[in-house]
């Protein structure tokens, strides 16, 4: 099925945390007003990125991140320009010009920059398909998306959908349990750091702004961040009372047995139709 | 005679008047208007007030189907709809990743007026650009316990399952008491 709509709709930040929650695999193809982004995911990892109008093959990559000298770069151009970058990668590690840690860090580098720019795109049409296979020829990275997911939302100034994101100030968060998340991976700001040691679902969320002295904006922005990285969730207080059920006031005067009677002739008759 | 209701609410064109209409008896009463606004043209009418569907169960029992404004401006309707609910249904559009958002918003409001069982349904399933049910989960930030269940609101089985599952959802919920 269809996973496609307009960034205006469904931003960067949250596309990148539907792909890293679903664990996905595919290409997501982003087309802004100037340029086309293709972005590939392994398991939900970031694992390649490149934009239409820029070059991204392997040499023009290690050149600009100066692991390539001027000479080296126009050699590799002239001899070795119809390689792919599997073959390059492998003839500089082989030759000992760069180690593959290099390669890797550069690769990775030139990744999480052509995302990081997505994030200053408004609008584009999007569409992710899971059936695309790996871009022909590319050395693929295992790139973890929490941190992108955060800085992305650090880029979103808008208290309207900030505040349908986080409406009440009165929940707490608390810790996901999800496996492969580790907070110590994260490159987190001290703003962000401060919040997360409060997390803990006896404090609200308008409790960690006044220990943290955040406004209203500061304190959401920083939760939605942590929020579409998956690493916490929205709970009510624990000392909270939850809510009575109101089944008793749809129900109200009935025996358990007699509402459980009522419910199976609505059953019964919604078979029936 | 004894009447119990269930509300439909969902976002703007979710299609809640339609999912009424497919299975209510009587014509259903629609409180519809032109739409003016440029941005909300995907459609030439909306509910302004209410939609309303009845379906007879017996001689004394009737169910009553309500179907909730979408638009945000017409909110003051929801508190009163919601009242002595029986459970809600929320119908989102499945094609329209925009109006995610909003769904969101409109589920925790409904469960803050009254914390009844509730369903979610994933409208237009049938049709090509329809988002992944996984997918919609995620985006719409569901736990693994409420229920997304594919729709069509036009297709009458479709529209029986949605209301069945809720219905079990309110017997669960009878039983767990």
């Amino acid at each position: 099925m269809a996973l496609k709509g307009n960034l205006r709709d469904f931003s960067v930040t949250q596309l990148l945390n539907l792909i890293n929650l679903a664990r996905k695999t595919g290409m997501l193809r982003v087309r802004g007003p100037e340029a086309q982004a293709s972005i590939y995911f392994r398991e939900g990892k970031l694992a390649y990125a490149g934009l239409s109008h820029e070059a991204n093959d392997l040499a023009t990559i290690l050149y600009r991140d100066k692991r390539l000298t001027s000479g080296q770069y126009r050699i590799l151009r002239e001899r070795a320009g119809q390689m792919t970058d599997k073959a390059l990668g492998l003839l500089l590690v082989n030759g000992g010009y760069l180690s593959q840690e290099d390669i890797l860090h550069s690769l990775q580098a030139f990744y999480v920059d052509v995302v990081k720019r997505l994030f200053a795109w408004a609008e584009g049409y999007f569409e992710f398909d899971a059936k695309a296979p790996p871009p022909a020829g590319k050395i693929l990275t295992r790139i973890d998306l929490e941190n992108l997911i955060i800085e992305g939302a650090r880029h979103l100034r808008e208290w309207e959908q900030l505040q349908d994101e986080i409406p009440d100030l009165d929940m707490a968060l608390k810790f996901v349990d999800r496996p492969g998340t580790n907070l110590r991976n994260l490159n987190l700001s001290v703003e962000e750091w401060r919040v997360v040691s409060y997390i803990n679902p006896k404090n609200t969320i308008r409790q960690i702004a006044r220990a943290t002295k955040m406004n209203d904006l500061e304190i959401r922005r920083i939760v939605y961040g942590l929020l579409q990285a998956g690493l916490v969730e929205l709970v009510r207080p624990e000392r909270a009372v939850a809510p009575k059920r109101q089944i008793h006031t749809a129900l109200e005067g009935k025996t358990k047995e007699e509402q459980r009677s009522l419910v199976n002739r609505l059953i019964s008759r919604i078979r029936g139709l | 005679m004894q009447t119990v209701k269930i509300v439909v609410t969902g976002p703007f064109n979710a299609g809640k008047t339609a999912f009424i209409q497919t299975v209510s008896e009587i014509d259903v009463v629609a409180t519809e208007r032109k739409i003016t606004s440029e941005a909300e043209k995907v459609k030439d009418t909306t509910t302004v007030a209410m939609d309303f569907g009845r379906i007879t169960v017996d001689e004394d029992l009737v169910l009553y189907l309500f179907g909730t404004p979408g638009q945000r401006r017409f909110d003051f309707m929801w508190e009163i709809l919601s009242e002595g609910m029986l459970g809600f249904i929320v119908l989102v559009d499945s094609t329209r990743p925009e109006t995610f958002r909003e769904a969101r918003s409109i589920l925790e409001t409904f469960r803050a007026y009254a914390p009844t069982p509730y369903v979610v349904a994933a409208n237009k399933q049938d049709l090509p650009e329809a988002w992944d049910l996984d997918d919609m989960r995620i985006a719409l930030r569901l736990p693994p316990e409420v229920p997304l269940l594919p729709c069509v609101a036009t297709d009458k089985e479709s529209v029986k399952n949605v209301l069945l599952e809720l219905l079990y959802r309110i017997l669960e919920e009878i039983e767990a008491q």
